[in-house]
């Protein structure tokens, strides 16, 4: 459940999402920031380039490349020799970074990138999905979504928090729903300077290049080896699982604001029906909730912060006593007919004595607007198949039949 | 014959008023005219940009592809269909930054295609930040203390892979573009057309008048453009005097196109394939 303790109005101030995401990255002191800097692409890097024009971050080199490739190759370099990096991007900026994601987290380097989740081309579409950092799950990076503003501000400290925890040591997308945050201005509490170092300890990693101790980055693993190169970035993963939920605790202990830790949860104790989701689409679905609470609807909503690592664990505690799960995806995999959160959500189920039906949704694709009505009717559709099982495993929401 | 409204698309512009790629639309509808090449008989490529939307406003073919990415599915197309007037578009963060490394290697493959660099200095699709062309000092959003690196040399780059056609024009200019433009569509080999653009809206720095005060043509003067080392020294001067107009010109020199045996006889998309004719090695292996 999302808590914020002791704020007041006066500590809050109005800004763009990318504002309030620039300025908890200039808190976090990253020592390397590597962007291309233009479309697809968010305030986010314009911001960062006038806080260090103002010499607002210490230590820091600012380096604007001719792509996203080379964004995130100089940040492996950077990283490699004990940096503390970051980026951001969004859709085919992520898409163009595909290879050098693999690099990254292979070499164990906790680089932060805030993802601006986008739809991907082709057609052309600049709107708001998560196609693009869903279709890097297998990638080898932690990602976290946001679902409000502050929660994506807040959420860089603990991606840098996670990542470069010893046990860990993996790099960490933090994904915001384009537009919907990026470009909405919100209030918020701008993460603070005065506690951050409270919070989050320098970056000091075991290994790094360096003249006086060499060592070597991204050599040959033969078949003899590299399957436990692939079995150690397992291991670190399943290690991140309790260290997301405790980087969300020790925030909550010192800055006072919670969002959940691998999930979160509303109104679930005594629900039928669980709605999952990630991103901004929570907002509404908790509004739903209270609606149809008020009609006796039982109702609730499971909020998935973290799709990599999965929490498989997790999520089968909230849906064990349940009716029925509906998964509400921003994206698909074509073949499938599925979006992540439907095929994996059921996966982590089966091999197990949870049985429960789940629902699959592919929503708001390409920017598409979700109004409450297109929910509530889900989850009437939900409640069909309580009385009389699944009809439709998983579908399109809003399909205009006038253009197929 | 066809005319300039043949290649006319009824779509809303959406550029700026004033922008200098509207000359850039113009002088291609004029040497496309000019060289009396029906519009299905051409393809226009692009890639994401200001650009990027020069082909939705032309009535032919138009292949719209990803940021950077327009002369790898022009040469695509033109060696599967090579009677196609193929033309890349692009700006000169779509064709030089992004794009760059394939910029180098299809100067160096001297496809037959027509590359149109709307190089206006800035990323104007994005709102003005620095491209790989803006002038040293220039101030932007990102770039707040000036541009600090040196400005991607297209002709000189071209020049040097030994390009067959390399040449400069300016968007102010529609008649002399529109010439430059219909020699390259005209030219057999990779022809670059590096159009000075002014974006009237986020370049402040490189406006029609301070192009305007600067550019002189060279066939104006006693420049012979046959002249490698001659075109490699003009493609260095700029500043207060600009050249514009053909820098660099090789006929002979074989295409692409001219290398693929399979292409000699007819284009890959006319050619039948006949299955059978594959039973006689398919007996070999029985």
């Amino acid at each position: 459940m999302v808590e914020l303790r002791n704020i007041t109005k006066d500590m809050m101030t109005v800004v763009e999402g990318s504002y309030a995401v620039a300025h908890a990255t200039k808190v976090c002191k990253p020592n390397v920031i590597s962007a291309y800097p233009i479309t697809p692409q968010t305030h986010i890097v314009e911001e960062l380039s006038q806080f260090i024009a103002d010499g607002e971050i210490e230590n820091c080199d600012y380096i604007n490349v001719e792509s996203e490739f080379s964004a995130l190759s100089t940040l492996v370099g950077s990283s490699a020799t004990g940096a503390r990096t970051y980026s951001s991007t969004t859709s085919q900026g992520l898409a163009l970074m595909h290879e050098v994601l693999f690099n990254a987290s292979g070499m164990r380097l906790p680089i932060v990138v805030t993802v601006v989740n986008r739809a991907l081309s082709a057609p052309i579409n600049i709107w708001n999905d998560q196609q693009d950092s869903v279709s890097e799950r297998d990638s080898g990076w932690i990602q976290l979504y946001a679902e409000d503003v502050q929660e994506a501000a807040d959420m860089v400290a603990q991606a840098y928090k996670v990542g470069e925890d010893p046990d860990v040591m993996l790099p960490v997308m933090v994904c915001m729903d384009g537009f919907l945050l990026s470009h909405v201005y919100e209030p918020v509490v701008l993460l603070e300077e005065d506690l951050i170092d409270d919070y989050l300890l320098p970056f000091d990693p075991k290994y790094k290049l360096d003249p006086k101790d060499p060592k070597t980055f991204g050599a040959f693993a033969p078949p003899a080896s590299y399957t436990e190169f692939r079995y150690a970035q397992e291991q670190a993963m399943s290690a991140a699982l309790d260290k997301i939920e405790k980087a969300a605790d020790d925030f909550y202990d010192v800055f006072g604001r919670y969002y959940g830790g691998l999930i979160d949860e509303y109104k679930t104790d005594d629900a039928d029906i669980i709605i999952m989701a990630k991103g901004s689409i929570i907002g509404t679905i908790r509004d739903v909730i209270d609606n149809l609470r008020e009609n006796g609807v039982k109702v609730g909503l499971l909020k998935v912060r973290a799709l990599r690592p999965f929490p498989k664990d997790a999520i089968k505690e909230v849906v064990k006593d349940s009716s029925v799960v509906i998964t509400l995806d921003k994206n698909i995999s074509p073949g499938v007919n599925e979006g992540a959160l439907c095929t994996e959500t059921k996966a982590c189920m089966y091999n197990s004595d949870i049985n429960v039906p789940v629902i699959g949704y592919m929503i708001g694709l390409g920017g598409r607007d979700i109004p409450e009505d297109t929910i509530e009717n889900i989850v009437d559709e939900a409640k069909e198949v309580i009385n009389s099982g699944i009809s439709t495993e998983s579908q399109f929401t809003d399909l205009r039949e006038d253009l197929i | 014959m066809t005319s300039k409204g043949d290649y006319k698309n009824k779509v809303e512009i959406e550029w700026c008023p004033g922008c200098g790629n509207f000359g850039i639309l113009t002088s291609i509808k004029n040497a496309l005219s000019g060289l009396d090449i029906p519009p299905h008989k051409i393809l226009i490529v692009s890639g994401i940009g200001q650009s990027g939307k020069l082909p939705h406003y032309l009535r032919c073919n138009v292949f719209n592809g990803l940021h950077g990415r327009a002369i790898p599915p022009a040469i695509g197309a033109k060696v599967s269909n090579h009677d196609l007037n193929v033309i890349a578009v692009g700006g000169d963060g779509d064709m030089y930054g992004e794009g760059g490394n394939h910029f180098i290697h299809a100067v160096r493959r001297n496809p037959n295609i027509t590359v149109i660099v709307h190089d206006n200095q800035i990323y104007g699709l994005t709102k003005g930040q620095a491209s790989p062309t803006s002038d040293i000092g220039m101030k932007t959003k990102v770039q707040k203390h000036g541009v600090m690196h040196t400005p991607f040399n297209s002709l000189a780059t071209a020049i040097s892979l030994d390009c067959t056609f390399v040449s400069r024009g300016f968007a102010g200019d529609v008649k002399h573009l529109s010439g430059i433009i219909k020699q390259a569509i005209e030219h057999k080999g990779l022809s670059l057309v590096d159009v000075l653009q002014p974006c009237v809206t986020f370049n402040r720095l490189n406006t029609f008048k301070w192009y305007k005060e600067r550019v002189y043509k060279l066939e104006e003067t006693d420049y012979n453009p046959n002249d490698k080392t001659k075109a490699f020294e003009k493609s260095m001067e700029w500043g207060d005097n600009i050249p514009i107009g053909v820098f660099y010109k090789r006929e002979g020199k074989p295409t692409f196109e001219d290398n693929l045996p399979v292409l000699e006889s007819r284009t890959l998309v006319d050619q039948e394939t006949d299955p059978s004719m594959a039973d006689e090695l398919m007996d070999g292996f029985t």
